[in-house]
């Protein structure tokens, strides 16, 4: 019997409502929060502030395993190579790694670099349209049937996190619709996130874990209970330009 | 000469006649697009996820309220959602031959194409099933069909049950 149902989000429930109980005043309260994907017909709300933190000790040396998961996962790149035209440097990159060297010490490490889902994004303030959005639950993304491919959010994302599409696309995936005329970018793998709720698991952090490097935890920042909030709690994390106080969703340790 | 004419102009009457009449012989018979038939149907008494009429009137209202809804409120229900459409209405891309949309063999731009209506959806959603779409079923909702709109949690409970009865039997 049981072989035909698939009871991780059931244990992952038990689990976490166990530990959620110990640890509160009130536990009926703790109960009701417990992470549970949202119904299908319901909006999605800010009680959840969706989130990333990546462990760049833990990621390794000249691995880009999270890029390809994210390609296979969207259908970008290789996976879609349906822009003949374009150089290598216009074509869509969702997520890239980036190289950081230390120019007196010669150490060197890298980063995944993607979307940082900003509570403040300027690519959202910029948009003369409103395609570029940040939903309730802090998933910012771009809504192609309204971008007029402006790209004036390219140019205020301090992260350089956006893609213009510049020829006609064929066979995307189902689940990441992207065409010419419009801009795109990391959406956080919202039809994983509004599938499973806190239980998903983002394209790359799924490629990375497979790898056996684990650099990734997605999880809800709002929610103190959540894995990603208890190791900010514990260990911090450092936004990229925190200077712009746009105060980001995703987060890094080891840079 | 007018020998030779007026033969010729009797044909040129009756051919010109024959080019009047076939309208008129057709009776009120316009020509129809040739709509494919869809891979399923929504119950014994209704075709569509509403009625036939109502879906051919006013399908763009449906899809245009799912996807404000599904864009900016995560709202995935599947009765009108355009994935759902392309599941039920045209063929999966099998080997050789894949529908597309800018095909009259395919479902949106057979009709489309006889309005002369440019449709835009597949400048960036996808125009034939995943390879692994099962026709009338939803990726997101597993193994039911594509007209529910019950929460994760019914659903479960629905496949527990079903495995459930496997195992007694
Ligand atoms: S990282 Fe760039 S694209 Fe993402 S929300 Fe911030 S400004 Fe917008
Ligand atoms: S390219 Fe599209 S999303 Fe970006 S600012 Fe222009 S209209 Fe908005």
């Amino acid at each position: 019997m049981s072989e035909h149902v698939d009871t991780s989000r059931r244990r992952f429930i038990g689990g976490t409502a166990g530990a959620a109980a110990g640890m509160s005043i009130a536990p009926g309260v703790f109960l009701n929060q417990v992470a549970q994907a949202k119904p299908a017909d319901q909006p999605v709300t800010s009680e959840n502030r969706w989130g990333m933190l990546i462990d760049t000790n833990k990621c390794g040396d000249g691995c880009d395993a999270c890029v390809r998961g994210c390609m296979e996962e969207n259908g970008w790149g290789d996976i879609n190579d349906s822009e003949p035209h374009s150089a290598p440097e216009q074509k869509a990159q969702w997520i890239r790694i980036v190289e950081l060297r230390d120019t007196r010490t010669g150490y060197a490490h890298q980063l995944p670099l993607m979307c940082q889902h900003c509570k403040h994004p300027p690519c959202v303030d910029v948009c003369p349209t409103g395609a570029s959005m940040k939903r309730a639950d802090g998933i910012v993304l771009v809504d192609k049937h309204i971008c007029i491919g402006c790209r004036y959010c390219m140019m205020a994302c301090p992260y350089k996190a956006r893609s213009f599409i510049h020829e006609d696309l064929q066979d995307q995936l189902v689940v990441a619709p992207r065409g010419k005329g419009t801009v795109e970018s990391c959406t956080l793998c919202v039809h994983r996130v509004d599938r499973d709720g806190a239980d998903a698991v983002p394209a790359c952090a799924e490629a990375c874990a497979a790898e056996g490097h684990d650099a990734f935890v997605f999880g809800d920042l709002n929610d103190p209970n959540s894995e990603i909030s208890r190791q900010l709690a514990l260990h911090g994390g450092t936004e990229i330009r925190a200077d712009l106080g746009l105060d980001l969703g995703v987060r890094y340790r080891g840079i | 000469m007018t020998r030779l004419f007026k033969p010729l102009q009797s044909l040129v009457l009756a051919v010109g006649m024959a080019f009047l009449a076939i309208p008129l012989l057709a009776g009120a018979e316009v020509p129809r697009p040739d709509i494919p038939q869809a891979n399923a149907r929504y119950s014994e008494a209704q075709g569509c996820v509403e009625p036939t009429e109502e879906m051919r009137k006013n399908h763009m209202e449906y899809i245009l309220h799912q996807r404000d809804e599904t864009m900016r409120q995560g709202v995935r229900t599947k009765q009108y959602s355009l994935e759902e459409c392309i599941n039920c209405h045209v063929p999966k891309p099998e080997s050789g031959k894949i529908v597309r949309s800018d095909s009259k063999e395919h479902f949106c731009s057979s009709c489309h194409s006889y309005a002369a209506v440019k449709i835009d959806c597949f400048s960036c959603h996808r125009d034939t099933p995943m390879p692994d779409a099962e026709p009338g079923m939803h990726r997101l909702g597993g193994g039911k069909g594509h007209h529910f709109t019950e929460t994760e949690t019914e659903l479960t409970a629905d496949v527990l049950r079903a495995a459930t009865e496997e195992g007694l039997q």
